[in-house]
Formats: structure tokens, sequence, C-alpha cells
């Protein structure tokens, strides 16, 4: 068991070194940070470019590069900017955010997600299914950056309703609040509301379709009509026997839904002015720097395969069948 | 009785069974079902008439979507510009079309491309088995772990001013990985299959095998698939445009002008709800057509069982 | 106090013009058109169907578990008491506690996420909430594992359903049926998806909970043997109406419905001293969206004349009325019936098949089609899904060796998990073997190259148990029946002629050429099946299970193509089957298989009439024999417990685990059956493999 589980997590962390190298090598050789330096007005002077380029070592071959960024990842060194500031500096900050959006989007999306699509295998074909099935068809076809923008919307209008900018939708917090650990709490909450929702909207969506169908497939099942027989009404038996055997599906789809929620998050913090990964992948591509793009890569691997495994775990919990 | 071993017996040994009427044929249960669905119906019309109109807008529209109206900055819909006009006076019915022209084409060859990837290399995975699986699925597993956007977004800047096409094939590359995760699976299944031991014990091929009898036979899921990847293909690429990592001026994708709409969604919604509305409305469309053809092809599927309640409930109002 | 508890002395369950109708697709399907029966206390009532015939949703509709799109008109008293119209709520309160049901799938019944213990409790607790402790409840649930015959009760009301085998799992199903001491249990197929030696025990057990309940038992079966000795009056369902019904001596011994004179002449018979005819009841049951006025069964009768086709016949009195029981059949003709009390093999017009040509040639003297000598193979075992790892091996086939000559079937039989697939497998894969060795035609397989095992492939052919999975549903019937020429590089011109041939060869006809397989009913398709295997003109063909999936009717009719096949083309046949009674009826030589070893081996009509292995001797007598009378008085060997698993296989015989004999031994003689694997002996076409072989009749 345990020789198992260290096999799995060295085939882990092999995954996430080839996918960072692969993004590493992939911006190195796209990205041509000296020619965006060459295009400034007024043009830097000969010595400064060599500079540039003796400092981001650019006549060393790629994967020699790569295994110097990984021996400084190794001591807590992510490498320098274009910009030259160092990559370590500004990572706690920006994961931060995008944990903070990721998780709450997650977090809320898997309850209201099951809870919905619950209702809706219950109430089949009752007012409430369809609205619920519609509801997830337009979320699931609306991407996030026209989400996001129609959101904003509603915002203004409750925002106008009250009197007073209560939902923000540029930031994360207030520039300058200062105040007590709990105003700054609230304060925090205004900025999170319409973001979060953003993102929770899309994960609510996704995982009620799923939930809804795995429900479906198990009101047919022959184990719900034995509790029925032996006496429980059928609306017990469908939290206790159903909901229950319904919910292991959900463990295998968490591990897809989470690209889908990091793909969104990229969107929904640049729109919402939020300084997080994916904005920061976003820079990253803009400046042609390829150590912000090795890391936030490693960041998201890392973050999809622990979503992945915790799957796993979630899975064997659900299901006595796959327990050892 | 005799029985002559070949060519014309003249008489059978046991008393021919009778087949009961003919039961319609699967192409006709496949269509009744799928136009029981409204929704379904409904889906594939709006993306049939939305490549009719995109395809063909130049035959009614006065406007190109590159040549400006210097006599119109901004002006909301009216008569002469149905959607209004842009900043610099584009005509943002042309612009939409055009956008529209473009994603969707992209979306089509991103679907079939990806969808037959993934039928090869699901096949290939699940029917050799050993070595050959453990490659292929290592590869689908490093490509999840790299959500498609990233690298797509990381490679951008080679394909800067190349043809739309290298996007393309970019976009099927990184799209391919779960479909082909389930054709795998399913081909799992089918391997054991009695047809399919049939075929290999009287020694067909495995390449045949695969051809003949393992992927015709997920034909209902791989065009589903494929439907549904279109509309994906459409959300990224419009994403990836978005951000500028995709289409690049002077062409136009619907993602380009959401992009340069998003600013002015409040003061100038029509930059913004126009383009918007259409890729919504298309994803939608593509989504409920795949939906029901899923309905229809895969009456096991969890969807299908309803159908009936539903009907009982007509017949009971 | 309610209606429900006071004593009730009429019949506990009364059905009174039961009608039940679901939406589908072509319309309204009327499962059940006015259905009537009644059950006594104590009573058993066989209900006996084909697939279709509308004896599940019947009984499911007592349950009130059909689904919401299900309409359902007449009446269902339960002790007087009406149940059609009842709320869920209320229904919920009789149900488990004064009617219960054990389910057809052992294998699904029960809730995966929890252990076995808690479910058998929760059917205490649901009806006697603050009456019944949880400790009082799951102590009861262990006495009730115990009561059904799982040993070791208190540590396996702890395992999850999956680490159950199908057996233990409907074991379970009777101990949730009769925990709260039901007045009526209502078991729909319980026994279809289990292995003999298992139905067997089930039977047991089911007869046990009724001597322990004494509540009436409504038993659903398509399988006329399974209820023989076991109701006490029969019911015959067809197209969602009863046929005929009556006591169970009466019905068996005379039928007055040619629907059930066909159905007891389908089945072969293990107490048959000679080979008979079976009776095929041909076409299929009717579509039941819209039925044609007349009898339903007539277009499928032999007996029908005219008057069948105006008007349903109504359930009335036949023959003689017998100790205040009646016996009733829907039949015009059933007079008719009663006055000849003809054979069912002279109404349907079943001709006796004869012996192919070399039966005459002495076995010794005909050539060997496939020997396999000491044939081993072993699968790793994995353990979980998730965490999968390597644990052990499974030899599941360890050292076996038999031959078949031309002309000969031989029926290879025991219960699943024996290893009779893998030997069949290894034997069609003609590839290098882990142990042992395997000539087909004389050539050993592992020294094939890839052209020799390509024209091997051509005498060497498979049919496939399932009848639904065994073509491929993307094809027209002629393309299935050509694939095999084509591979074998037949010229079009040739396949062209040959594929109507091989259509009628199996009594097909041409124009079904152009049809896709899902127009073709179970039978139908496996008459296509051994069609693609006849199409190369083998000489050997192997036949997993080839009727295991049909119902009886329809597989009389593939057992007698086979017979007839055999005698005009002169195949050899490898037959592997768990139904001993079809064994009997078509193999010649029969290879008893037991944890991937061979007990017993020897020509069919010496090894069923004076069986030496225990093992043997369980299986023949745990068939049943559609004879009330002789079913009555039959001993029964009932084995103990599941199949050990084959990963980690009992020291010594394999068998002793479960062996009667041995456990009837005094200690001292029992060693060596632990200690040394007994060898094949035996004299002349018969040996086993048992210390302690003494021949015993159980037929």
């Amino acid at each position: 068991m345990i020789g198992f589980l260290v096999r799995r997590l060295a085939n882990y962390v092999v995954l996430c070194l080839v996918a960072t190298f692969l993004a590493f090598a992939l911006a190195s050789t796209t990205f041509d940070p000296i020619a965006v330096l060459e295009q400034r007005n007024p043009p830097p002077p000969a010595a400064v470019l060599d500079a540039k380029r003796e400092a981001l070592r650019l006549d060393e071959p790629i994967p020699q590069r790569f295994l110097s960024w990984v021996g400084g990842v190794v001591h807590g060194d992510f490498g320098r900017t274009v910009t030259d500031r160092p990559v370590a500096d500004e990572l706690p900050r920006r994961a931060g955010v995008s944990l903070r959006l990721f998780l709450v989007g997650v977090v809320l999306g898997v309850v209201f997600g099951v809870i919905l699509g619950v209702v809706s295998a219950i109430r089949q074909y009752k007012l409430s299914d369809y609205l619920a099935t519609l509801f997830s068809f337009i979320i699931l076809s609306t991407p996030v950056f026209v989400l996001g923008t129609l959101l904003k919307q509603p915002a203004q209008s409750f925002n106008e309703l009250i009197g007073t900018n209560y939902l923000q939708t540029l930031g994360e917090s207030t520039p300058g609040f200062d105040g007590s650990w709990f105003a700054s709490l609230g304060d925090r909450l205004r900025y999170l509301i319409v973001p979060t929702a953003t993102i929770a909207l899309g994960q609510i969506a996704y995982y009620s379709r799923y939930q809804r169908s795995a429900m479906l497939d198990v009101l047919g099942s022959d184990f719900l009509r034995t509790a029925q027989a032996k006496g429980l009404t059928r609306r017990r038996a469908l939290f206790k026997h159903g909901l229950r055997t319904a919910l292991i599906p959900m463990a295998t789809l968490f591990a897809f839904g989470f690209g889908l929620l990091i793909t969104g998050g990229t969107f929904t913090e640049r729109i919402f002015g939020w300084y997080g990964m994916g904005d920061w992948l976003v820079v990253g591509v803009a400046t042609q720097d390829a150590n912000i793009v090795a890391t936030v890569t490693l960041f998201i691997a890392v973050l999809v395969l622990v979503s992945g495994w915790l799957s796993d775990v979630l899975y064997a919990a659900l299901d006595p069948r796959v327990r050892v | 009785m005799t029985v002559t071993d070949d060519g014309a017996a003249t008489a059978s040994p046991v008393d021919p069974t009778p087949v009961t009427e003919r039961t319609p044929s699967r192409g006709k249960l496949v269509l009744r079902r799928f136009l029981r669905r409204k929704s379904a119906l409904f889906g594939l019309v709006v993306v049939v008439l939305l490549y009719a109109v995109a395809f063909s807008y130049p035959l009614f529209s006065p406007w190109d979507y590159a040549v400006p109206d210097y006599l119109a900055f901004l002006t909301p819909p009216d008569g002469s510009h149905w959607f209004g006009t842009t900043k610099i006076g584009e005509d943002v019915f042309a612009q939409v079309m055009r956008g529209l022209q473009k994603s969707l084409t992209i979306g089509l060859l991103v679907g079939l491309l990806s969808t037959s990837l993934a039928a090869v290399v699901g096949a290939v995975a699940g029917y050799f088995g050993g070595w050959v699986d453990r490659v292929l699925m290592w590869l689908v597993d490093l490509l999840l772990v790299l959500p498609s956007f990233l690298i797509i977004a990381v490679a951008s800047p080679a394909f800067k001013g190349e043809s739309w096409l290298i996007f393309v094939v970019l976009l099927a590359g990184f799209s391919w990985m779960i479909t082909a995760r389930i054709v795998r699976g399913m081909t799992l299944t089918l391997r054991e299959r009695e047809y399919v031991k049939a075929a290999r014990f009287m020694g067909q091929s495995p390449l045949r095998v695969i051809a003949k009898h393992i992927v015709p036979n997920m034909a209902s899921l791989l065009i589903i698939d494929a439907t549904i990847t279109v509309g994906a293909a459409v959300l990224a690429e419009t994403g990836l445009s978005f951000f500028g990592f995709g289409v690049q001026p002077p062409d136009v994708s619907l993602g380009t002008l959401i992009a340069s709409g998003t600013e002015s969604a409040i003061t100038y919604p029509w930059l913004f709800y126009f383009p918007a509305g259409f890729l919504v409305v298309f994803v939608l469309a593509v989504n409920l057509f795949g939906d029901g053809l899923r309905d229809a092809l895969d009456p096991s599927a969890a969807g299908s069982r309803k159908r009936e309640k539903k009907i009982d409930k007509g017949e009971r109002a | 106090m309610t209606a429900a508890d006071k004593p009730f002395d009429g019949p506990v369950l009364e059905v009174d013009d039961l009608r039940v109708s679901f939406p589908s697709e072509d319309g309204r399907v009327t499962a059940v058109r006015g259905l009537g029966y009644a059950v006594s206390p104590g009573e058993v009532l066989g209900i006996v169907g084909e697939s279709g015939s509308g004896k599940s949703v019947s009984s499911l509709a007592v349950m009130g578990l059909l689904p919401d799109s299900a309409r359902v008109t007449g009446s269902i008293r339960f002790q007087g008491r009406e149940l059609l119209g009842l709320g869920d709520a209320e229904l919920s309160r009789l149900r488990g506690r004064r009617v219960s049901m054990v389910f057809q799938d052992p294998l699904s019944a029960l809730t995966p996420v929890y252990t076995v213990g808690d479910q058998i409790a929760e059917a205490l607790l649901a009806h006697g909430r603050g009456r019944v402790s949880k400790q009082q409840a799951a102590n009861r649930a262990v006495e009730l594992l115990d009561l059904v015959g799982i040993p070791n009760a208190r540590e396996r009301a702890k395992a999850f359903p999956h680490e159950f085998s199908g057996g233990m799992r409907q074991r379970a199903v009777i101990a949730i049926a009769i925990a709260n001491d039901p007045d009526l249990i209502i078991a729909d197929e319980p026994t279809t998806a289990l292995d003999v030696t298992v139905q067997a025990q089930v039977l047991e057990v089911l007869k046990t909970a009724q001597e322990v309940t004494g509540a009436g038992i409504v038993i659903i079966t398509h399988d006329l043997g399974v209820v023989a000795g076991f109701a006490d009056r029969l019911m015959v369902m067809y197209a969602g109406r009863a046929v005929e019904t009556g006591q169970v001596d009466e019905v068996y011994t005379r039928p007055r419905m040619p629907y059930t004179l066909g159905l007891l002449g389908s089945i072969p018979r293990l107490d048959a001293a000679e080979k008979q005819p079976l009776v095929p009841i041909e076409g299929q049951p009717p579509s039941l969206t819209d039925l044609p006025p007349g009898c339903p069964f007539a277009p499928r009768c032999p007996m029908v004349v005219d008057a069948c086709l105006t008007e349903e016949p109504p359930l009335s009195l036949v023959g003689a009325v017998g100790a205040g029981e009646e016996h009733r059949a829907a039949c015009i003709r059933s007079a008719d019936i009663a006055e000849r009390d003809p054979a069912a093999a002279e109404v349907f017009g079943v001709a006796t098949i004869g012996e192919p040509a070399i039966a005459a040639v002495p076995r010794a003297e005909r050539e060997v089609v496939l020997s396999v000598e000491d044939l081993v193979k072993s699968f790793p075992v994995t353990k979980g899904t998730v965490f999968r790892r390597r644990v052990g091996e499974v030899r599941a086939v360890d050292g076996i060796s038999f031959d078949i000559r031309a002309g000969e079937t031989l029926g290879l039989v025991g219960e699943s998990g024996c290893g009779k697939t893998t030997t069949l497998m290894e034997i069609l894969g003609l590839d290098k073997l882990m142990g042992g060795r395997i000539s087909v035609l004389g050539e050993p397989t592992d020294r094939l190259d890839k052209a020799r095992r390509k024209a091997i492939r051509r005498d060497l052919q498979v049919v496939f148990q399932d009848p639904q999975a065994s073509l491929d549903p993307r094809m027209p019937i002629s393309d299935v029946l050509a694939e095999p020429m084509q591979v074998h590089g037949f010229s079009a011109a040739r396949i062209a002629e040959r594929v109507p041939a091989l259509l009628d060869l199996v009594g097909l006809r041409r124009e079904h050429g152009s049809r896709y397989p899902a127009e073709f009913s179970g039978g139908q398709r496996q008459r296509i099946g051994i069609a693609r295997a006849l199409a190369l003109r083998p000489r050997l063909i192997v036949l997993d299970e080839p009727v295991s999936a049909l119902d009886v009717s329809i597989q009389a009719g593939v057992i007698n193509l086979l017979d007839e096949l055999k005698a005009e083309l002169g195949l050899s046949y490898l037959f592997v089957a768990h139904d001993l009674s079809v064994v009997r009826h078509i193999a010649d030589r029969v290879a008893v298989m037991y944890l991937g070893k061979i007990v017993e081996i020897g020509e069919v009509d010496r090894v069923f009439a004076a069986p030496e292995h225990p093992y043997t001797q369980a299986l023949l007598s745990a068939i049943p024999i559609p004879d009330p009378a002789k079913e009555r008085v039959r001993e029964r060997i009932i084995l103990t417990g599941d199949l050990p698993s084959p990963a980690d296989p009992p020291t010594g015989c394999r068998f002793h685990t479960r062996c009667f004999v041995y456990a009837a031994m005094p200690e001292d003689r029992r060693s060596v059956c632990v200690d040394t694997e007994p060898a094949l002996n035996g004299s002349g076409d018969h040996s086993s493999a048992c210390h302690f072989a003494r021949s015993r009749e159980v037929v």
C-alpha cells in the first residue's frame, strides 16, 4: 500500500516536472524578450541588451536553463522576471488570490450543483426541472468572460437600489483600507461576491448536470426497489440509498471540473481586476517571460494533480467497493 | 431430408422461423426520437440557420466588415447599420457575421479533428493494451495536467501572423484527451464483446477489427462528442481570441469582437451584446442539439427513460 | 387497530382483473391483461411464463413498486384490504412487514455503500421505530443471516454487498424479506441468476423461510423444473394473462393448454432414459402494444383452428375436478387434448434426430479433432480499483486433459468460476500456453506460424453465449455471415452463393440477409451465430453456453438445430454449459470441472447413471426435474457454501471443503483428502478423481 502510494506520488512529481518543462521549453522557444526591449523608444543601448541576455541566460541551451530554474525552485527561488524582480516575491500573494477564488467557487459549485441536480432528477419533468436544465444549459454555453461582464450589470442595479456602491467589480479590496480584521474581511467580501458568483455559476451548472443524470440512473436501480420493498417510503429510500450512491460518480468529475475552474479563473481574474495566477500568465505571455510562465504552469500542474488525488481519495471514501 | 452443404440447399433441417412484421429501421427510430424533442430540433435549426446566415451575409448586407463608414461612429443600431457601428465606423453586423464565420469554421474543424484523433488514440490504446496503452494514457494525463488554454497562450507568439489553421490544429491537439479516455474505456468493453472476439477468432487482423467492429459501434458516442466539441471549441477559440492569443487582427472572430466590446458594455451595449449574444445562442444551440442527439442515438443513456414518462403525462392530461 | 392487523382467515392475497399498462415508443404496452389469482396462508403459488409474459409486472403491482408511468386497474386485496389506490406512506407500512419481496438479480438488489447487516437491520428499524433499538436490530440481523445459512454471520454482517457472492447476496435479500415475519413473500425469479448448486441452496432457504414464517409464497419463474417440487399450485401466464391454473401435479401430468404442453416438452430431462426430441415453440410472444383479437398464442400454436383467431378464450374449467381444486385452461381445444392426451412431441410434430454416420465407427478408430494435455492457465490477482496492485495468482485452469474425436460432442460442465470458459479461450487463442499442450486436428498450437494458425481457424469455430452480444449490431446479417469467408479469401461470387445456403441451413429465410441483428429474436440470433460458425465448414465448433441465455421454449429449437447439424455435417462439438440436463441431451461424453481441475469424465450415460465423484453427484442432484411426484421424493444433496476462491484453493482434494462424503467421515480417514490430491481413476470410458469414489444414483 505504502509502496503504491509512493509510486503514485513519484508519477505525479514526474508529470509536474514534464509539464512544467514543456511549458518552459515552449515559452523559451517562442518568446523573444530581447526583441520586446529593442522595440522600446528610445531603443536601449546594445550593452544593456547584452547584459539582459546574460541575466536571462538566453545563450544557454533550454534544458540547462530549465535545470537551473528547477534547482532554484527547490530552494524557493523561482527565478527573476524580465523586469528583474524575483518571481518568488509575488508568488504567495498571487497564489493566495487565485486559491481564494478557486476554493470558494468549487465549494459553492459542488454544494449547490448537487442540490440542484438532485432536485431536478426527483422532480423530473416538472417545471423546476425544466428551469434547472435551462439554467445549466445557458450557463454552460456562456463563456466566463461574457458571464462576468453580464453580472456586472445586476451588481450595478443592486448598488443603485441600495444607494451605495456595496458590490465592487474591480480589484480585490479597497486600496488603503484600514480597519480591524473583521472590517477588512467585510471589505474583501464586497469585492468577492460578484467574481465568485461568476465562477461558481459555471461550476453549479456543470455539477448539477452530472448529478442529475447520476441520480436518474439510481432512480431506476434495483437496490432502491429493495429499500422500498423493506418498507422505506420513497422519499426516505431516495435520500438514504439513492443520493448516497449517486454521489459516487461526482468524485471522478471533481478532477475534470477543476480544469474548467482554472481556465474560468483566469478570465474572472482579468475581468474583475484581480491580480492572481491567471492574470499573471497573461502578463507573462505579454512580457515574454519564461520564468513566470513556468511558475504558473507548475502552480496549475500541482493544483490539477492535487485535485486528481483528492478525487481518488473522495472516491475511495464514498465507495466501499474501491477501498482496500 | 437432405442438406447439401454448398450452393443451393433445397431443404432446411428445421422449420423456418417466421420473423414478425418488420420493425422500423434504426434510422427512422433515431429520427423519431430526435424529432420528439423540441429543444434538440430548435438547436439544429438555429445551428443550420447561423451557418447559413454567417456565410451568406455579403449577399444582403451592404457593408464590409473591414471597411469603415466614416459618416457613422458609434451609432446605435438603426436601419442602415442593423447592429450599430464601432468607434471607427465599422458595421457591427458585418463584423459579427464575419466573426461568426471564423468561429464556426474553427469550431467545426476542431470538432472533427479532435474527435477523430480521440477515436484513433482511444481505440488503439484500449484494444492493444499493454505498453501502448500505458504510453498513450500517460500522454493523456500529461496533456490534462496542462490546461490547453495555457499551452496555446504560451505558443501564441509563434503563430502570430501565421494562418489561423495552425490555431485550429493547436485547439484540436488539446481538446481530444477526455474523449480519448472515454473511447478507451468503451473499447475495453467492446473488446470483450462476443462479436469482437468472434472476429478475432476467425482470424481478422487487429487494425481491421478496430476499423470494422470497434469504431463503428462507437459512432453514436463520436457523433455526439464531435457536436459537443464544436461548442467547446468555439468557446475556447473565443476565449483565447478574447485575450489576443487566438485569431489575430485584422481578422475578427466573436472573441476579438467581445474583447473590444467588453470595455463599453454599459455605455455602447451593442458592441458587446451582439457578438456575445450570437456566441451564447450558437453554443447553446449546439449543446441542445448534442443533448438531443445523445437521447436519440443512445437510448440507454440516462436521458431517455424519462421520455416515456413524458408521453404518459401528455396522455393523462 | 387497523383492519390489516385483525386475524383474517380468507386468502392472504386476492388479485382480480388486474390490468397494467405502460407508455412506450410504439404506444401503450398492456403488460397484464385481466389477471386474477389468490394465495391462501401458507400456500405456495408458482407463476410460470416466458420473459415478457407479465409475471414480474403483476407482482410489482402487488408491491406497489411499479414506476409512476404505469397505469394499474382492477383489484389487489391483501388480507381483505384493497391495496390499489393506497398512498406511498400507507403502502410502506405494509411493505417489508406484511408483504415482502425477493428480487431476481441479487447482484444489484443491495445498496453498494451500506453493510449487509445494516441493510437487514434497516428492515426492522423501518417498522419498529421506537420499539426496536439499533443494537437489537443489529443483533437480529445477525440471527437472520445465520438463519439463511451465512456462516460466521456476526463477522459477515459487517461486510459490504460486493464482498458477498451472488448466492450469499440472495440469502441476504431473503433475510431482509423475512425479517418482520411477513404473511406473504413474493419471490421474482429468485434463482435465475444463480448456479444450479446455489439455486438448490436458495430454494432450500426459501422453504425454511416459509416454514419459519408460515407465509404464503408467490414464486415466479420461467423454469418449470424449479417450482415442480416447491409449489402447491401453478399458474401459467402468456401475453399478460393466465392461460392455465391448477394443482401442480394436475398441470404437470395433464396439461390442457398447448402452450403448457409445449413448455413441458421443451425441457431437456435429466431423467430421460433415452434421447427424446425436445419440443421447440417456434415464433415469439406477441407484441403487447396492439394485440389482434383471438387467442394470443394462436400464431405459435400447432393446434390452431379458425375459431382461435376470432375470440380470446376465457379461463374455464377442464377435466375432472379433483380434491376441491379447480384445473382451468384458456383454450377452446382443451377438450380435444383431454380426449387424446397426446405427448408434446406429437402435438408439435417433432421428429427424432438420427445419429451421424461416423457414430457407427468405434471411438478409438476415429480421428482426434482436439486434444488438450495438462493445460495450465493462471491470472494475476489485483486488488482495489483505485489503488490497483498485484496480490497473487489464480490458477484458473490447473492441468486438465481431454480429447474430442470426430463426430463427437464433449460437454464441459461446472459452476461459474470453475475455469471452463478459460479453457475455451485458451483453445481458441491458438497461442503459446503457460503450460501443457493443445493440438487441433493433430497440430500443436504452440508452434504455429501466422499462416498455419489462420488455416487452423477455418476448422475451429465458435458460438458464444449471449445472442445480444455475439453479432455486430451495425452489420446486416449477410455481412455477418460473409465476414469469416472474406477473411479467409473466398471469392465474392462464392460468398454470395454461400450466404443464402447458410441461412437455409439454420432455418432462416434468405431475405433475412439484409436485416440487422436487432430485428431478430434471441433464438434467431443464436441461429445466425451458428450459421457464421458454419460458414467456413469447420470440423470442430466450440460452444460457450450457447443456450443458457434463451428461454426454455426457444432453447429447445437451438438444441435441436445443433443436434441436426451434427448428424448431417458430422461436426464435433466442445459444448460448455452449466446446465447438466442440456449436456445430457446433447453430449456423448461429459467432463465435470471443479476449481480448474477435471473431477470426473466419461461417457455421458455412464456418468449420469452412476456418478462417482461427490461433486458430480451434488451437481446432478441439484438439477430440478419437471415432475412434481419425482421431485418431492428425490433426495437432494445440498452443497454447503460457495465455490472457494481459486486464488487460494484448498489443499489436497480441492472439493473437500464442501464435500458431504468428507464431512460424514471419521477424523482419521479424512487426512488423505486434505493432504493428497486425488488422480483421475476409472475403468472404460469413465473416470473420477476422488479417494472415496463410490457410484450413487441421484437422478
